[in-house]
């Protein structure tokens, strides 16, 4: 069998021992799709991936509201409106279901979808010790395949060498 | 566009080493390919690269991850089976398609 000359190098020895270390913090709905859509591009490039949910981001995998992020154009100036229509009743739900609706369009699946994909491709979840307290959650109101809730250094020590991204 | 040699016959390829001509290439080729990057194609291999020829000819876009799992019903975990680390270039390569341009 002839091997072919030019040949794409996949590199899987150089992917060897990288790793991604991937704070959410943000439970908007348009915060939560770059760590995912980062995530499960680094997963698809063979980068060993952790994502940590913390503040906001808790959201992101707490049961009761994960399916419900909002997108708000209150305060956000990059969506082009008047900012004094921003606050108005309806906005808010408006710009949400619109959102989800560019989403779908593309197949960017809803945040739930998106971390069953992302724990599928091998990629790990960890839940904040200090805000699973703040919140009054344990891990039975976590999304099912959060691995477990970690403390700061715990997530720091696991991650040692990462790249680090905070979103 | 380069030409290369691949199970002794002649292939157009983009730099890296991709295909660029869906039309030379057949299912033979494709084990010759596989081969190239340590993969021995099973019948769950050749369901998933016919699901990817067919899509491409109609798309003319390689599906991504997400599309051959919710379209063409190979899971994602599956895939990375399959493919190992990174089953969405290999996967296009041994399809002899381009690499993927979605990012989901």
């Amino acid at each position: 069998m002839t091997v072919p000359e030019i040949r794409p190098s996949f590199d899987d020895d150089a992917t060897e021992g990288r790793k991604l270390a991937i704070i959410c913090s943000k439970g908007n709905l348009d915060m939560a799709y770059p760590g995912l859509i980062l995530g499960n591009a680094a997963l698809g490039e063979g980068v060993e991936t952790h994502l940590f949910f913390t503040f906001w981001g808790f959201d992101m995998i707490t049961r009761s509201r994960m399916d419900d992020l909002k997108f708000t154009p209150v305060g956000n100036t990059a969506t082009h409106m008047p900012m004094g229509l921003t606050p108005l009743p309806g906005m808010t739900t408006m710009a949400t279901r619109q959102m989800r609706r560019s989403l779908a369009e593309l197949d960017i699946p809803p945040v739930r979808d998106f971390l069953e994909q992302i724990v599928a491709a091998g990629g790990h979840l960890w839940a904040c010790r200090l805000s699973a307290d703040m919140n009054k959650l344990t891990e039975a109101d976590l999304y099912e395949e959060v691995e477990g809730i970690i403390s700061a250094s715990d997530f720091i020590e696991l991650t040692e060498g990462a790249q680090l991204l905070f979103i | 566009m380069p030409v290369t040699t691949i199970d002794g016959r002649e292939v157009h390829v983009d730099a890296e080493g991709f295909m660029t001509d869906p039309a030379e290439w057949d299912e033979s080729l494709a084990a010759a390919l596989a081969a190239a990057i340590g993969i021995e194609l099973t019948d769950r291999h050749w369901e998933l690269l016919r699901f990817l020829r067919a899509d491409f000819a109609e798309q003319g876009e390689t599906a991504t991850t997400r599309r051959v799992q919710t379209v063409g019903g190979v899971p994602t975990k599956e895939q990375f089976a399959l493919f190992p680390k990174k089953p969405a270039k290999k996967m296009a390569y041994v399809a002899g398609l381009p690499k993927p341009k979605g990012c989901v």
